[in-house]
């Protein structure tokens, strides 16, 4: 009984020294204490995170095989390429914090854990691959930027390095927007039906309106939120809404109008059923996405066995069971 | 000096420079079909990074070819625009990727005939080949590593991924003769000291496979009747369904830019 | 003229073992080599087989001090050489890698690790593939 008082005294103070730490703006390491709800608040942010990384190289692996131009063809094996090493990045970061890859994989596959919505849509023609880059990756982009400041360590040496490849993909679609409003009629046509097709998805990817968010100031005390979602979402109007008119396209949304007063684009409303919708497992592609990485993973199955066996036939030392 | 310009002599040129591309261009392809579809994450990676590594050295070799043809067709009005028949690669690559044993022992099979190749090629009296050839040399030593890796785990790895090895070995080796076969265009470019001898890589490509077969526990098939053609543009079915999806946007929209 | 990459690719091969003399085709005879650590095997059986751990190290010019990247899951060494090559070393500005089985690796303990901390402190992660007993392979 005593000590179990004396744990809970412990407890709270160990608490109260790692609020201070982070409150310092220090970097908290694999090793070092921390509250358990703040351990699986990070798994569950940063493997949600993985699983869009890897959830996300499908629709855009859709159209690998009919990218019209070696060159474009090229850029998005690399780009789908990216987004299979971020969620490598981010898994392995994620299990330094006590949970096996296999595990987060089986709770994607089961349906259990969640990945953001916008990777529920179909790619429907070439354009999309040109929206996906500029949109989704540009709202990736205002939401990622911060995170390479959390407070996790090995969150945030990820997202250092996710940044820095992140910005070839938000410029690589552009380009191919850019080139396609550009061209004939007919690939100007697809460029502005990817466009209208992609806009309200993307702005759904900043998550519910901050009143509906129940999670977020306790991830921004703990510096791994650091804006709310609709200042992010704003943030992400701002700078889109220019370059859609600088290549000659119209957002489709006939409430966005410059505020004079606060500088920012003031927009229509979101639909929230349909983001709900999505969210709940009845987009348009919920199912073939999840049915795709499961078949993928049960088809892999046999490969990693023999991975496994050939590696213990050919140990030259016995292993040390662990403790 | 080399001379790249277009005429009469560097039609036999050009046949060869479609020979490179195509082989890489159509087994890029198909290994990218691999994307977001791998055993595991890490594999998903590696095998990307050779598709794109062959999908760069083809646009390497059919921008060249183009420039030898002389009629302004770029590396693309190449890949997208000609018909089935008109594909120089060997069958080995057209063909589905079927599992990922059917998929490595394919890979391995050509790996290790393109390690000589462009070993070979690298000294090239045709200047802007050899250079494209060393860089691909650089290249093709990491995918035959990986190759030949795989297959040694496949093969001595578990009973059923032995099983999926040895029988993607049975399917595949009757698609192995056609890379070794030279005919005159060969001769005539091996002559000029331009192109690789594919007839002195057939015992080095041997050598490699039985040894890295013998150390993955699986058995070289034998007495098996080769099949040839796609250097003539005699190709299986499959390739014109790879290339009807490989085309489509591109035909759908002529003289675009993309 | 296409790039084979959109970013720069290392042009000069990797130090070490990657490298073979000139025309010996590197057919991978990495398990008669001598001396390979011992790696832990995945935690799991049919099905939910995962590869181990391993800790990636990159070199970014001859010189400088080889710094940790991150990691990645391989079944062995030379695999998670490979891996290490794809992953963290394919947009170039590494000359040498290593890879470390994460198992193999001590670490100080750290300063603000409290005192109800578990034992197997000394490890780098709070990874339970360091406190699971390998299982049983299936099938040869």
């Amino acid at each position: 009984m005593e000590k179990e008082r004396q744990q809970g005294v412990d407890e709270s103070a160990l608490n109260a020294a790692f609020e201070a730490r982070i409150a310092r703006g220090e970097t908290i390491e694999p090793k070092d204490w921390m509250p358990e709800r703040y351990r699986t608040q990070l798994i569950r942010m940063m493997s949600q995170h993985a699983h869009s990384e890897i959830v996300g190289m499908l629709p855009e692996g859709n159209w690998i095989t009919r990218a019209p131009s070696l060159r474009r063809k090229m850029t998005l094996i690399a780009k789908v390429q990216d987004e299979a090493g971020h969620g490598l990045y981010i898994y392995c970061g994620t299990e330094t914090l006590g949970v096996d890859r296999t595990e987060l994989v089986d709770q994607l596959l089961s349906g259990k854990a969640k990945y953001s919505s916008i990777f529920n849509y179909p790619t429907l023609t070439w354009a999309d691959m040109g929206t996906i880059g500029w949109f989704v990756d540009g709202a990736a982009i205002v939401n990622q930027t911060v995170l390479a400041k959390a407070s996790y360590g090995p969150y945030a040496r990820a997202m250092v390095r996710i940044c820095k490849e992140e910005n070839f993909h938000k410029k690589q679609g552009y380009e191919i927007i850019a080139t396609l409003a550009r061209g004939t009629p007919a690939q100007k046509a697809m460029a502005q039906d990817a466009v209208n097709r992609w806009w309200w998805p993307s702005l759904m990817m900043f998550g519910p309106s901050d009143k509906d968010s129940p999670n977020t100031a306790e991830l921004m005390r703990w510096r791994v939120k650091r804006k709310t979602n609709d200042e992010l979402r704003q943030r992400f109007v701002d700078l889109t809404v220019p370059q859609a008119e600088a290549v000659g396209l119209t957002l489709p949304d006939p409430d966005l109008k410059l505020n004079e007063t606060t500088g920012h684009w003031d927009f229509g409303p979101i639909d929230w059923d349909e983001f709900w919708t999505v969210v709940k497992g009845n987009g348009p592609c919920n199912r073939e996405r999840l049915q795709a990485r499961r078949d993928a993973h049960e088809a892999g199955a046999w490969v990693r066995e023999a991975a496994e066996a050939y590696a213990a036939k050919h140990k030259q030392v016995p292993t040390a069971s662990a403790a | 000096m080399t001379d790249n310009t277009p005429s009469a002599g560097n039609s036999d040129l050009f046949e060869y420079l479609l020979r490179l591309g195509d082989d890489r261009l159509v087994l890029g392809h198909r290994l990218s079909e691999w994307c977001g579809h791998g055993p595991i994450l890490e594999e998903d990676i590696a095998l990307a990074n050779i598709s794109l590594d062959l999908i760069g050295q083809a646009t390497l070799y059919l921008h060249l070819a183009g420039q030898v043809e002389g009629k302004g067709r770029s590396e693309d009005a190449l890949a997208y625009f000609r018909d089935a028949v008109e594909f120089r690669n060997v069958q080995l690559v057209e063909l589905p990727i079927g599992d990922f044993a059917f998929t490595i022992v394919r890979q391995f099979l050509f790996d290790a005939f393109s390690f000589h190749q462009l070993e070979q090629l690298g000294k090239s009296a045709n200047s802007e080949m050899a250079g494209i050839a060393a860089k691909g040399y650089k290249e093709v030593r990491y995918q035959l590593r990986h190759s030949s890796e795989w297959v040694q785990r496949l093969g001595d790895g578990t009973e059923e991924s032995h099983g999926r090895a040895q029988k993607a070995l049975d399917d595949l080796w009757r698609f192995t003769g056609e890379m070794f076969h030279a005919d005159e265009i060969d001769e005539r470019l091996i002559a000029g000291r331009i192109a690789a001898d594919v007839r002195e890589i057939e015992p080095e490509w041997n050598a490699v496979v039985s040894d890295v077969l013998r150390r993955a526990t699986l058995t070289m098939p034998e007495g098996i009747h080769m099949m040839e053609g796609g250097r003539r543009g005699r190709h299986t079915e499959y390739l014109g369904h790879m290339l009807s999806e490989m085309q489509i946007v591109a035909r759908s929209h002529p003289g675009a830019e993309w | 003229m296409a790039r084979s990459k959109e970013a720069n690719r290392p042009d000069s091969a990797l130090g070490g073992r990657a490298d073979g003399p000139a025309s010996a085709p590197p057919v991978g005879s990495a398990h008669e080599d001598t001396g390979r650590p011992a790696t832990e095997s995945g935690t799991g059986g049919a099905g939910a087989s995962q590869w181990p751990l391993w800790e990636v190290f990159t070199q970014e010019a001859q010189g400088a001090p080889h710094e940790h990247a991150g990691s990645l899951h391989a079944a062995d060494a030379e695999m998670a050489l490979q891996n290490a090559r794809d992953v963290y070393a394919r947009r170039g500005g590494v000359v040498s890698l290593w890879v470390v089985p994460s198992v193999a690796i001590t670490a100080s303990p750290s300063d603000e690790a409290g005192p109800f901390f578990d034992p197997g402190a000394d490890k780098i992660y709070r990874h339970p593939q360091f406190y699971k007993v390998p299982r049983g392979l299936k099938g040869f």
